[in-house]
Formats: C-alpha cells, sequence, structure tokens
C-alpha cells in the first residue's frame, strides 16, 4: 500500500487508460490472419464469408448486450430488415452494393431508434419479450406480405451489381468474403472507438449499475437509445452483407433461430469485449459446418453440449478463458 | 450564511395506510451540517429518496436553493447540484475507481455523448479524477476493480463518485455504515475535509460522527420531525432520550 502510494506520485492516469486503449500485437495478428482462407482454404470462402456476416452480427449484439447490459432474444428484427432492404431494393434498379449497404443501414436504423424509446425503459425479463415481441411482429409482416418480400418462398429477382462497379460476386465467395470482411473490419474499427469513448464508459455504466447513473446526473434511457440505434445500423448492415452475397433472403432471416444462434456464439465467445463476438461465431460457424458433416441429423447436440461446457467452466466465454490462461502463465514464467 | 440551499414544505407520504413522512418541514442554510436521525423505520431513507427524486411524496414542495425541483427527475436535481450517497454500495463492480469517478465527471461535464474521442484523452476529467480519489486515499487502489476493493474503501469511492458531480447539497446516507472501527479514520477524514461551501445532510447512527461533525441535529420519529436543534440540545431533551437515545445512556 505504502510503496503504491509512493509511485502514485509518478502516476498518470491518462497513460493508464491510454494503455487499455491502445492495439495489442495480438490484435494485429488476428486481422492479418483473417486474410489466410484466401490462401490456405480458397474452397471455404462461402463459409469465411458467413463466418464474417455472423461475426458483424455478434458485435452489433455484444454493443447492447455485452457493453450496455441490455438483453435482446430478437436482434434479427434489424438483420432480418437490413436484408429485405437490400434484396428488395436491388430488385428495382439500385444494385450497386455499397449503396445498397447505407440504405439498409438507414432503415433498420430507423426501425432501431423508434423501438429504442420502448427499449430504454425496461430491463432484464421484460425486454426479452419486447425485442422477441418486435421480432416476431417483423417475421408475420414480411410473411403477410408476400407480394413484396415473397413471403414463405424467399425473395426471387434480387440483382445484385458488381461491388464498386468492377468486382462481381463470383462463385467462389472470393469477392464476397473480401467484401465481408472490410466491412466487418471497418465496423469494428468503429465499434472498437465507441467502447473507448466516454460514452463505452456510460454504458459499462449502465450495465454495472443502472441504479447509481441517474444519481450521477446519467440521461441512461438517451444513452440506451443512441447505442440501440447504432447497435440496428450495424445489425441491418449485416443483413445486408448476407443478402448481397448470397443472393437469397427468406423468412429465416428475421426467425428465432437467427436471434438465438447470435445469442449463443456472443455467449460462447464472450460478451463485452468485441473479440469475443468474433471467435464465437468463428467457433459455432465451423463447430456447425462440421458436425452437420459428421452427424447430419443431430448436429444440435454437439452444439448443446458445448454451450452447456462452456457456461459451466467458462463464464466469460472462450475469450474469457483464453485470457485467464494467459495471465496465469504469465504469472508462473 | 442565511440563504436557503434546500427545504421542504410540508412534506407527504403515505404507503398505502403507513404515513412514512408527514408534513415535513426542514430548512439547510448554505454550508450546514445536519445530522438526521431516528430509530429505524423512521422514514430517513424515504426522506433521502423523496428530495432526490428517486420517490414522488404524495404532497409538498422540495426547494433546492430557492427553485422548485419537485417535479424533477433524479439525473435533473443532480445536473443542480443535489447529489447523494446511498447506504449500501452502490457502485460499479467490474470498473476501477478511476474510470467510475471519470464516468461522473463525464455526465457532469457533458462529455459523456462523445462516442469518437477516446477517453484518454479527456486529460482533465482524468486528472480532476485522481485527484479526487488522492483527496480520498484511494489513489493507490484506483487501478483496482471496484469489486476487489476493501469495504471501507468502498464507502469511500461512494463519497468520491458524489463529489465528483460538483454537489451544491450532498446527502450522505449512513456513510460509516457497517465500517469496522479500524476503518472508519478514513471515512472521518473525508466527511471532516468536505469542502465548507457544499451543504451536508447525513444520515447516521453511529453517535461519535453525529456529534462530531453535526452542527445541527433533524430527529425523525415515525415519519414526522419530533425535534431539531443543536447536538446538545438534542443530547439534553427528554423526548430524545426516551424515543432513540434509549435509557440515557448517551451524555
Amino acid at each position: 500500500m505504502a510503496s503504491e502510494s509512493e509511485s502514485g506520485a509518478a502516476f498518470s492516469p491518462r497513460n493508464f487508460l491510454a494503455s487499455r486503449t491502445r492495439w495489442h500485437a495480438l490484435e494485429i495478428v488476428f486481422w492479418l490472419s483473417t486474410l489466410l482462407p484466401f490462401v490456405l482454404v480458397p474452397d471455404y470462402l462461402q463459409l469465411a464469408s458467413q463466418i464474417a456476416i455472423a461475426a458483424l452480427f455478434a458485435i452489433s449484439l455484444d454493443l447492447i448486450l455485452g457493453f450496455a447490459g441490455i438483453v435482446s432474444i430478437g436482434h434479427a428484427a434489424y438483420f432480418g430488415l437490413g436484408a429485405y432492404t437490400a434484396g428488395i431494393v436491388s430488385k428495382y434498379g439500385v444494385s450497386e452494393p455499397v449503396l445498397l449497404l447505407v440504405l439498409a443501414a438507414i432503415v433498420s436504423g430507423t426501425l432501431g431508434y423508434v423501438s429504442s424509446f420502448i427499449i430504454s425503459r425496461f430491463r432484464h425479463l421484460a425486454l426479452i419479450m419486447i425485442t422477441l415481441g418486435i421480432c416476431l411482429m417483423l417475421y408475420e409482416v414480411a410473411n403477410l406480405t408476400s407480394w413484396l418480400t415473397g413471403g414463405a418462398d424467399g425473395l426471387q429477382g434480387i440483382k445484385i451489381g458488381p461491388l464498386l462497379g468492377t468486382f462481381k460476386f463470383d462463385l467462389y465467395g472470393k469477392t464476397a468474403y473480401a467484401y465481408a470482411l472490410v466491412v466487418l473490419f471497418l465496423c469494428f474499427l468503429v465499434c472498437r472507438r465507441l467502447i473507448h469513448s466516454p460514452f463505452g464508459l456510460s454504458l459499462r455504466g449502465i450495465r454495472e449499475n443502472p441504479v447509481r447513473m441517474p444519481a450521477i446526473g446519467a440521461p441512461s434511457d438517451a444513452h440506451i437509445r443512441k447505442i440501440y440505434t447504432i447497435a440496428a445500423v450495424i445489425a441491418g448492415m449485416a443483413g445486408a452483407v448476407l443478402a448481397q452475397t448470397t443472393s437469397t433472403v427468406s423468412l429465416e432471416v428475421l426467425g428465432f433461430q437467427r436471434s438465438a444462434d447470435v445469442l449463443v456464439m456472443l455467449i460462447l465467445g464472450g460478451a463485452g469485449k468485441l473479440y469475443g463476438g468474433i471467435l464465437g461465431s468463428i467457433v459455432y460457424m465451423v463447430a456447425r459446418d462440421q458436425f452437420s458433416g459428421i452427424n447430419p441429423q443431430y448436429w444440435y447436440f454437439w452444439i448443446g453440449l458445448m454451450m452447456v461446457l462452456v457456461v459451466m467452466y467458462l463464464p466469460n466465454g472462450l475469450l474469457g478463458g483464453l485470457e485467464k490462461l494467459t495471465r496465469r502463465w504469465r504469472g508462473k514464467s | 450564511m442565511s440563504e436557503t440551499a434546500l427545504a421542504t414544505r410540508g412534506l407527504q407520504k403515505n404507503f398505502g395506510s403507513l404515513v412514512v413522512a408527514n408534513d415535513i418541514n426542514i430548512e439547510l442554510p448554505r454550508g450546514a451540517r445536519h445530522a438526521l436521525i431516528g430509530p429505524n423505520g423512521a422514514g430517513k431513507t424515504t426522506l433521502l429518496n423523496m428530495l432526490t427524486g428517486m420517490l414522488r411524496p404524495d404532497s409538498g414542495q422540495i426547494l433546492l436553493g430557492g427553485a422548485d425541483v419537485t417535479g424533477l427527475k433524479p439525473a435533473a436535481r443532480v445536473k443542480r447540484g443535489l447529489v447523494r450517497t446511498f447506504q449500501i454500495n452502490t457502485l460499479f463492480p467490474k470498473l476501477c475507481p478511476l474510470e467510475a469517478v471519470a464516468l461522473a465527471i463525464c455526465e457532469r461535464e457533458r462529455q459523456s455523448g462523445n462516442w469518437w474521442r477516446s477517453l484518454p484523452a479527456y486529460r482533465d476529467t482524468l486528472d480532476e479524477a485522481y485527484r479526487i480519489l488522492c483527496s480520498l486515499q484511494l489513489g493507490g487502489d484506483c487501478t483496482r476493480e471496484t469489486r476487489e476493493l476493501a469495504y471501507g474503501q468502498q464507502r469511500l469511492l461512494e463519497i468520491s463518485l458524489a463529489l465528483a458531480s460538483k454537489p451544491g447539497v450532498l446527502l450522505l446516507d449512513e456513510p460509516a455504515a457497517g465500517v469496522p472501527r479500524n476503518e472508519s479514520s478514513a471515512l472521518f477524514q473525508a466527511i471532516a475535509g468536505l469542502p465548507a461551501e457544499i451543504t451536508v445532510l447525513f444520515i447516521e447512527h453511529d453517535m461519535d460522527i453525529v456529534f462530531t461533525f453535526a452542527s445541527r441535529i433533524i430527529v425523525l420519529v415515525g415519519g414526522r420531525v419530533l425535534v431539531e436543534g443543536t447536538p446538545t440540545e438534542i443530547a439534553a431533551d427528554p423526548r430524545v432520550r426516551e424515543v432513540y437515545l434509549g435509557h440515557g445512556k448517551h451524555g
């Protein structure tokens, strides 16, 4: 204690916090390694782009669940809306992917903003019902308006032009993966900045103690509305990228399964760390790919087992477990 | 000195048939050190909750610096300088004290909406946070997670968080609650060191603290102000001795 306060003379709060926001070497290695699939597993680029889309979706959920503590099991509402927006608009002559992406972001963000006024007033169990309810309603609206969405048959006639007028979406998924990866990376950069900002700190405050926040003068509701809208924008972009890279949109994009899957990926990887969602989606999607190859009928058994084991032994997810392991290893050496 | 920082007019609150606040009129001059005492269930915390806006009174008025704040939300009252601490630690377990206090300052300075600038870029905010923590002897532990801190340190962080909001009126809800004797000196110093211009109302069961720091004492019994006076008057008051101090042990 004494030595701590002595060294406290030289302690700089700014440097301490700056050291937390600095890029870690492992982060750079990770992002460089996302390029490896182009060389190592060129046959799996479609899967890789699916993973990148899932990761983007998981990051979007992480912003509200992992950082602000807002539970959602209907996050597919914004994903699906983004996918349908990109798909439907493409049928009417707008085929530039980037433009469609922006449109999808705006539409999803608008729904996110409107629903955030309800979301910000509730917590916990009530939020589970509300988020699920919104998603179910949207699902049925898409089901009902089959003249627009194709209903249960899926959206027909999606026409996605070449990316930036140059790169066509090829059969092998080269363009698809590159595109999904770039969108993921750019959104990640924005989120990374956000979580290290004063706003990001406020979100963690809401997660850690929503009762204290008003007592320090914080407008928690406004903070929640803001992050919920941002999360909806990103989820919408993830949906749009899916629509564009696969040229299909079906009701499944709004399904409960998709909301549940993204929640599982995030908790599996570790919520509240951004990279947790990415790691979770890699593990989940690869596991699903492998398990369903081994055992096409019962592969969810293994996913279920994995979920139970992770929650039992790694409460902070796979990433939390890895962090613990490296800390212990460093402590010993 | 005669200027009133905080006052209530006929504050009334019932929970069903239970009267928890009955025509409460109190007046705190600027810079006051008032203690609010009373037996368990007297309605002390209820009064604090009404003052801070966490509970709406059935009738009556709350005046902050002469302005009616009865209808304002808790956060809006904090912005006007009416700040409280909590009897049961109400902290941010996984934030370190530096982050927690910086958070409170960011909210005060309306920097908390900024999601593009990095927190370390707010040098003044961080320096101020560190200064507050050092003044409450938390400088050495300000980078540990709050949940790892000793209980007494967490009580000090309660006060640090409140100070970060630059209170004009500070309401302390049993600041020393549960703090063991050997750790209470830091807390005593913290209370003694509160800037003189801050108006302080504190609830406390520890009579050492009450008689050391209070210039006036308000005794609340059954949701009603029984008596208000200087510590000497209160200690000598037979009604107080009867309902509160018990069998005249104090004095």
